[in-house]
């Protein structure tokens, strides 16, 4: 943990620094006649946001902020495997957005995630990864009016029988 | 008395077989829609609007204040059981409503928010009713040195409360104030912080993006690897006895809170521009500062969930006010309440009060009907919210993924959005594993567009001299009071370290 804190503290001072530059694409000072500059603003709280870097960096030496302190790992064995299944499942739950539409997406994240993480019956998985994804459509689509993305194109026969029934 | 008897008349207008039935069905779906993440009252007024042409303008008004009524109820919902704050003005209903939903004390923690947010709706109602335009002036005397002020105020309110790590803490303020700064800049229109050239960031970060990706993805997966496949929370218990025993002890240990926030949130959710979100946070902060045991904050304790709730649901009802005396809305919803107004062929403003005396007195009539209405409604229902707590963890954290994000691409429609939420969901977990607290982040984002603009036109009234903010008689003591608040967990270092030398 303490290795972690300050690797943080510098990727921070690092994102910060940048913001700082990218702050300066636009005027950081007081432009006569027409006020603050539009970089003024995020370019000083960015500097704060270094300031506090540094004085993390000071803490993590003195050893005063309970992750300074602590001689555990970032993450164990289980807590990498648990953010790789997890974490994992949802960056494929969102790229399938694209591909199978959002109700797909769902149905598939849903069923990976209550069979093969919570080891639930096959009878529960299917059940709610088919009736979450169809409640979703009728209150997204139906009652709230919002088009969610519908994939590629040979998910429309699927869409028109659904449509058919909201409209 | 005048205004007792007129007040009379408009409850009359509003106990009407129609509008009655438009106010339980308005906080029936304000209710469930404020409690999806992703969806507030602003998006249930903008999508019912349109169905209220169907009914004169007095029930149709009536029933969106009952969406709205509703919709503020419902934000504390999501927060409590899931986490997961439904809009921006029920972020500070998390810091103790989740902590009281871990220990099975669910239950509690709804009951407590249900009662504080009628107690803070009545109280603002009384205090609407009774002074409406004489806070109208008070409200239009706030310029921009003094909502800066106030800005300032609600940012100080976190650092000065100390506990978590204060470079962390400003740290995490600054973050959010700069996230919300990316996109254009306001005033002169031009491209600014975007981030690696990438366009996605053009139109900027809404505060659901960050919001959700907190709560929605990084808090969860810290509660997976946190909880090591073992269910987190105690199953809550749910009796009809029980639910009268929360009652007494939300009455008995949230009274405090209740009392600050329905206070602080009608004075702070009358002045333009300000709303629920600072003045939910400011009665945290107040609450927390005025308690014989601060460090039960965070802990879960009902007053920590009943200030921020009282206090959002009582600046709800301020904001109307600049919006009937005035025509200024306070806040999104109330932007599109006006709009619907101006359709229906009202004008508001001061001449309202006179010329659809009926109208007003009707709307004033239901929102004491709809705060009753919301009561009930919303204890009726707290047995399904709790129901849903008692589902394995296993079908809890998936559905909140899903509902995280569905809600998040139904609140912006955009897959950059979802992807920045996923990222931003990774990043709070490696920060909430180091104790980055994410609160102050997620709040900036929503005042930062509020704070920058204000702080700038008050610097070009000055013509870049700060003490603009200090000689002012209104900003002038806000902003000394935020400056102490800010210097003083430096000072109590600084005295603890002479102490500690002196021992030495």
């Amino acid at each position: 943990m303490r290795y972690a804190e300050i690797v943080t503290a510098g990727v921070l001072a690092l994102f910060s620094i940048y913001l700082m530059v990218k702050s300066t694409e636009l005027p950081i000072g007081f432009v006569s006649g027409r006020g603050p500059g539009g970089g003024l603003w995020p370019f000083w709280l960015s500097g704060v946001m270094l300031v506090c870097c540094g004085f993390i960096a000071f803490n993590w030496w003195r050893k005063t902020s309970p992750p300074s302190q602590s001689d555990e790992p970032f993450l164990d064995g289980y807590g990498w495997r648990m953010v790789g299944l997890v974490g994992g499942g949802l960056v494929v739950f969102v790229a399938l957005i694209d591909v199978i539409s959002m109700y797909g997406a769902i149905a598939v994240f849903l069923l990976y995630y209550l069979k093969f993480l919570g080891r639930h019956s096959w009878a529960l998985s299917l059940g709610l990864a088919v009736s979450v994804p169809l409640l979703f459509f009728f209150f997204f689509e139906g009652a709230m009016q919002i088009t969610m993305p519908s994939g590629m194109p040979f998910t429309d026969p699927i869409f028109d029988i659904l449509y058919e029934i909201i409209y | 008395m005048e205004i007792l008897s007129l007040l009379g008349s408009g409850m009359l207008v509003a106990l009407q077989p129609l509008n009655l039935l438009l106010i339980l069905i308005g906080v029936t779906v304000g209710l469930f829609i404020g409690a999806m993440p992703g969806l507030g009252s602003v998006n249930g007024v903008a999508i019912l609007l349109p169905i209220t042409f169907l009914v004169p303008p007095s029930g149709a008004i009536i029933f969106l204040a009952a969406i709205y009524y509703g919709a503020m109820y419902g934000g504390a919902i999501s927060s409590i059981t899931l986490g997961i704050p439904g809009a921006s003005t029920a972020v500070a209903t998390t810091f103790d409503g989740r902590p009281l939903a871990r220990q099975g004390r669910a239950s509690l923690a709804l009951v407590t928010a249900a009662l504080a947010s009628f107690v803070g709706g009545t109280v603002a109602n009384v205090i609407f009713t009774a002074f409406a335009p004489v806070l109208a002036s008070v409200a239009l005397s706030f310029g921009p040195p003094e909502i800066f002020a106030l800005m300032l105020l609600a940012f100080a309110t976190f650092v000065g409360l100390g506990g978590d790590d204060i470079p962390k803490t400003i740290l995490s303020i600054c973050l959010g104030l700069v996230l919300g700064a990316v996109g254009f800049d306001q005033i002169s229109g031009a491209p600014r912080l975007v981030l690696f050239d990438i366009t996605g960031f053009l139109q900027g970060i809404g505060f659901l993006v960050l919001a959700i990706g907190v709560y929605g993805i990084g808090e969860m997966l810290w509660t997976i690897e946190q909880s090591r496949d073992e269910a987190e929370s105690t199953p809550p218990k749910m009796t009809a006895r029980g639910m009268v025993a929360d009652a007494a002890e939300a009455t008995r240990r949230g009274w405090r809170g209740t009392a600050i926030g329905s206070c602080i949130g009608f004075f702070v959710g009358i002045l333009p521009a300000a709303g629920a979100t600072p003045a939910s946070l400011m009665s945290y902060g107040v609450a927390k500062m005025m308690s014989r045991n601060p460090q039960d904050y965070g802990r879960g304790t009902p007053d920590g969930v009943a200030a921020p709730e009282a206090a959002n649901n009582s600046a709800s009802t301020g904001s109307m006010l600049p919006m009937l005396t005035l025509g200024i809305p306070g806040s999104p919803t109330t932007a599109i309440l006006l709009g619907g107004m101006v359709i229906w062929g009202l004008t508001p403003g001061p001449r309202l009060f006179i010329e659809e005396s009926e109208f007003v007195w009707g709307l004033i009539g239901s929102f004491y009907i709809s705060n009753i209405a919301a009561l009930i409604i919303n204890l009726a229902f707290i047995p399904v919210f709790i129901w849903m707590l008692r589902m394995p963890f296993t079908i809890l954290a998936p559905m909140i993924f899903v509902l995280s994000v569905a809600g998040g691409y139904a609140a912006t429609r955009d897959m950059f959005d979802i992807w920045l939420i996923l990222i931003f969901g990774i990043a709070a977990f490696v920060l909430r594993r180091l104790d980055y607290p994410l609160a102050p982040a997620v709040l900036a984002i929503v005042l930062g567009p509020i704070a920058e603009p204000t702080l700038r036109q008050s610097l070009l009234l000055s013509q870049g001299d700060p003490s603009i903010f200090f000689t002012r008689p209104v900003a002038g003591p806000i902003t000394v009071i935020a400056l102490i608040l800010i210097f003083l967990p430096l000072v109590k270092l600084l005295q603890r370290g002479r102490k500690a030398d002196k021992t030495t």
